[in-house]
């Protein structure tokens, strides 16, 4: 097991050069420069000077200097739109108050998606199945900004019961985190409902039951255990996606999280915060993949992730 | 010892064993599939019907006749253009979410077809194939997947927008057809894991095997009898992936990158209408709540067609032992 | 005669499906006594399963119900129990086994812990002495290294060694009947013979009774003292398994003993019964075996009217209209104490609770 990790550990790094590459061929293939706009064209000599200072005059000197300082300092460089900033602070800044939210906010798409999952498939057919479904379906149905301004709407204008933005407090964490979390909800829900309907029908069910267990125990210790597998490897990229942030979200609640940057740095073609965002981005995703992966030889005894292939 | 379990046929069978339902029976009679046909079906014509009315400019209902009506009216019954009321710039409502319509489910339906075609085609070459040719396509799909999907998308749309737009000789077709790719291209990665595990699982039965010990040809054996057991899975996530792309159309006209201007989806509709709706003075709700309203209505159909037939090629549909 | 410890009578079974009601079971009455081992033999789809799972209310409901009858467990009707208390029946004093020991066990919990829980529901003992309980449960079913394989999981054991667990597992809280659906299908000659014969020392040794499910004719003569022959959910031959195998009354008993090879005689092809299983969605009017049966008359009488159950020899139930021996008997409800003597062992080696039931 712990060579397993060690060597899935040790591809990271391969892993992460590659996108760092393939991302950097990415954003400079796509025409358009980091500075000036379209409205305020830079005088090309000016512009020239710049794009020396940031070693992006030609994609060699751009390789030449910054892959080494990644590596030998962690430094991504400055920004090359907010060139006061480095990309590192930037990050720093930013990443804690989206982790922070994340983590609410997939720890309530989790717990009711699983329980709305699990009572639609014992009620399969049912009233409460057609609701909660229709209700987690909903989430994903309407567009992800109109369910966070509507929230805010309501609940800050009218009841007055949540502040109206920033960050910090529990308070203000909660109206984003129930907005972030509502399309994870309702995938997680149909996941654990389908991965229930099938559990159900196996024949331990039936001899956990003839043992004397009521429903209640058969349902929420051995079957969700069983039921929880498909749920485990989706939140994996869904840890990693919702950890970095969310640009509506943000923008709806004005939260100075990474995900804004994501957006805006691609829009501006800041490369060098591209890279840092998509570089942070590959890493949450290797690590919760890897984590899910262990977790999954937990949940499942008879999954060895020594015999899996890496990937 | 003897197993009666074992067939014990010997003289004609008087009656014939009940052969389970055709698929087509068991979708006539899944009412959560006919409904939802019904709604899309309504929708769809009702949007494809009125486009002659919604593309003209000097038609009332036209998208973008800025001046048959007052701006920012409610909805009323004085004229039909008003039913739904009109925007800040006084273009009838109905109309405008109409055209949406037709466009946000062309981009839904394109971007299915797009990631259908590729994913479909990469999975069944790395599943059938397998070897290195499986690794490399499956290397490629995991890189695609380790950057996020918008970096794809904007640049996409960034990098080959201008070039199109001079080859078609209309920016706004070329605002379409890029949009349309960009979309789908960023959704065929699942579609070609699922068809690539799904071959793996086929290819790993005792019926294939059979078919090998019968002296059937590769080429049968994939057409006759590993293609329509895929079927299922992927028409599954082909209608699961219309309304994941009609989203993430809205997603980058909220953005701003999305569709441009005049014309309209049902996303930049509702994105439009999120400041005039959510005015603390005066609400001009109906910006909001008519584009809104179709698309979750949309969605929601789509979703569960998607489910209905998920549930209908499932073999695995055994009765919950509880 | 002796209180039977379970009796069923004339139970009734639906379900009801999107293409109408099925009735899997009707009409079914048999009894078994302490230290019994009854078998209902049928082929699959005769609704003997269905018998089974309703004795402990276990037919997922809806589509199942149970339409009217009588479950006695000591006198106790099941079927106006309420949940909870058929919550302490099952496992305690009617315990069940399964046809596929490969998923009849949760795959994701230790047997450790799938025995304990039964233990640690029913009985007021410590984890500590749940455990205890457990391995001794493991060591009777004859598993070498108890303390090691309670903690191993279902995947890591073998189908029979699964199956000895689950035995383990229905035996820990010493019920009073066991129901064994199929024991022994899943599993390879030599592996069943084991099963079976652990068993029958069990049932020696804590004078349980054994309600055996099965289709194979071969473990019915070793193992049942009374048959019950199940057709088209219907029981149609109710007899000690001697008088059975020595006079079988009805044709499609007739016909199953023919289709079975025997050793030292010479055929050019097995015997078999014309026509197949009637579907429970259409059965025939009628008796249920007219369509395959070679008694059939053309006085229609059987394909207008059902036989009813009749003592048709001393103890022997057939539902036929056509034996002529016992012509005019009356229809009446079998009841048969039938058991070959059976010594509880009052073994100091036993654990208590078992000595406790043993002395019941």
């Amino acid at each position: 097991m712990i060579r397993v990790i060690a060597f899935r550990l040790l591809q990271f790094p391969l892993v992460l050069a590659v996108i760092y590459l393939t991302t950097f061929m990415l954003v400079w293939v796509v025409p358009g420069s980091p500075f000036g706009r379209a409205e305020r064209k830079l005088d090309p000599i000016a512009e020239q000077a710049m794009k020396e200072r940031f070693h992006a005059d030609s994609w060699k000197s751009f390789l030449a200097y910054y892959p080494i300082q990644v590596i030998t300092k962690g430094d991504f460089g400055r920004s090359m739109q907010y060139q006061e900033w480095s990309v590192t602070d930037i990050i720093k800044v930013s990443l804690p108050v989206s982790v922070t939210l994340g983590i609410f906010a997939l720890t309530i798409g989790t717990i009711f998606g699983v329980m709305i999952g699990t009572l639609a498939a014992v009620n399969r057919g049912g009233l409460f199945d057609w609701l909660s479904l229709t209700i987690a379906l909903i989430g994903i149905s309407i567009p992800s900004f109109v369910v966070a301004a509507l929230l805010l709407a309501t609940f800050t204008g009218r009841f007055g019961l949540f502040p109206i933005g920033g960050c910090g407090g529990f308070r203000e964490m909660v109206l984003p985190a129930v907005a972030l979390s509502l399309a994870p909800l309702a995938y997680i829900a149909r996941l654990t409902r389908i991965s229930m309907l099938d559990v159900l029908g196996s024949d331990f069910v039936r001899t956990a039951r003839a043992k004397g267990l009521s429903r209640f125990t058969v349902i929420w210790k051995h079957c969700l255990r069983n039921a929880f597998l498909p749920v485990l490897s989706y939140l994996g990229p869904a840890a990693a996606a919702t950890f970095v942030g969310s640009f509506v979200v943000e923008t709806v609640f004005s939260i100075p999280g990474l995900g804004q940057h994501f957006v805006n740095s691609v829009k501006n073609r800041d490369q060098t915060l591209i890279l840092g965002t998509v570089m942070i981005y590959s890493v949450f995703l290797l690590t919760f993949n890897l984590l899910v992966d262990i977790a999954y030889s937990f949940v499942d005894p008879r999954i060895d992730i020594t015999a899996k292939s890496s990937s | 010892m003897t197993a009666l379990d074992q067939p014990i046929l010997a003289d004609a069978v008087e009656a014939p064993p009940d052969t389970p339902d055709g698929l087509f029976t068991r979708i006539r009679r899944s009412r959560r599939i006919r409904f939802s046909f019904a709604v899309l079906m309504l929708i769809l014509l009702s949007s494809l019907l009125t486009m002659p009315l919604t593309l003209r400019s000097d038609h009332p209902w036209g998208y973008n006749n800025q001046y048959a009506l007052p701006v920012r009216v409610g909805p009323s019954f004085s004229a039909s253009a008003l039913w739904c009321g009109s925007d800040t710039l006084g273009r009838s409502l109905i109309g405008r979410c109409l055209l949406g319509g037709a466009a946000s489910l062309a981009i839904g339906l394109a971007a299915a077809v797009i990631s259908m075609t590729l994913g479909v085609a990469v999975g069944l070459v790395a599943g059938y194939r397998g070897g290195w040719i499986d690794a490399l396509l499956m290397r490629i799909v995991d890189i695609l997947y380790g950057l996020p999907y918008l970096l794809l998308v904007i640049l996409f749309k960034i990098a080959f927008e201008k070039p199109l737009s001079l080859l078609v000789r209309s920016e706004s077709a070329a605002n379409f057809i890029v949009l349309f790719i960009a979309i789908g291209i960023v959704s065929w990665l699942t579609m070609a894991r699922v068809v690539r595990g799904q071959v793996l699982f086929l290819r790993s039965l005792p019926f294939i095997e059979a078919c090998k010990a019968a002296g059937l040809g590769q080429w049968r054996i994939f057409t006759r009898h590993l293609l329509p057991n895929l079927v299922g899975p992927i028409v599954v996530y082909a209608t699961l992936i219309v309304p994941s792309a009609i989203l993430q159309e809205s997603f980058l006209s909220f953005l701003g990158i999305g569709i441009q201007p005049p014309l309209p989806t049902w996303g930049s509709l509702a994105a439009d209408g999120l400041s005039p709706a959510l005015n603390p003075i005066v609400s001009h709700w109906w910006m909001l709540v008519l584009p809104c309203t179709l698309l979750a209505v949309t969605l929601l159909a789509l979703n569960f067609l998607g489910d209905g037939l998920s549930d209908l090629f499932d073999p695995k549909a055994e009765a919950a032992k509880i | 005669m002796r209180q039977p410890l379970l009796e069923l009578v004339d139970l009734n079974v639906a379900f009801d499906t999107e293409r109408g009601r099925l009735r899997p079971v009707r009409d079914v009455c048999f009894s078994i006594f302490p230290g019994q081992t009854v078998a209902l033999v049928g082929e699959s789809g005769c609704g003997k399963s269905v018998t089974a799972l309703s004795i402990l209310r276990l037919i997922p409901q809806p589509p199942g119900r149970i339409l009217s009858g009588k479950i006695l467990l000591q006198g106790r009707d099941l079927l106006t129990c309420t949940e909870n208390q058929m919550r302490s029946v099952r496992g305690k004093e009617i315990a069940m086994i399964f046809q596929e020991p490969m998923t009849s066990l949760n795959p994701v919990f230790t047997i450790g812990d799938q025995i304990m829980e039964a233990i640690l529901l029913h009985q007021r003992v410590t984890h500590r002495q749940a455990k205890e309980i457990a391995e001794q449960s493991l060591r009777d079913v004859g598993i070498a290294d108890p303390a090691r394989r309670l903690s191993e999981y279902p995947h890591q054991m073998s189908g029979g060694m699964r199956q000895r667990a689950m035995i383990a597992m229905a035996l820990s809280c010493s019920p009073q009947l066991l129901i064994a659906d199929e024991p022994t299908t899943a599993l390879d000659v030599t592996i069943q013979a084991q099963i079976l014969e652990l068993l029958r020392k069990l049932q020696r040794d804590t004078g349980m009774a054994i309600l055996l499910i099965t289709h194979d004719l071969g473990v019915v003569a070793e193992n049942a003292d009374t048959v019950g022959v199940m057709y088209a959910s219907r029981i149609v031959e109710y007899a000690t398994v001697e008088d059975l195998f020595d006079h079988p009354q009805h044709p499609y008993t007739e016909g199953l003993f023919r289709s079975v090879p025997r050793l030292g005689q010479l055929s050019e092809r097995l015997a078999t019964i014309p026509g197949t299983v009637p579907n429970p969605a259409r059965f025939p009017s009628g008796c249920k075996f007219h369509p395959r049966c070679h008694r059939m008359q053309a006085d229609r009488t059987c394909a207008n009217t059902e036989p009813l159950p009749r003592e048709v020899r001393p103890s022997h139930w057939a539902a036929c209209h056509h034996i002529d021996t016992f012509a005019a008997s009356p229809v009446t409800r079998p009841t048969l104490d039938h058991r070959r003597e059976v010594v509880p062992l009052t073994d100091p080696a036993l654990h208590p609770q078992q000595r406790a039931s043993a002395r019941d």
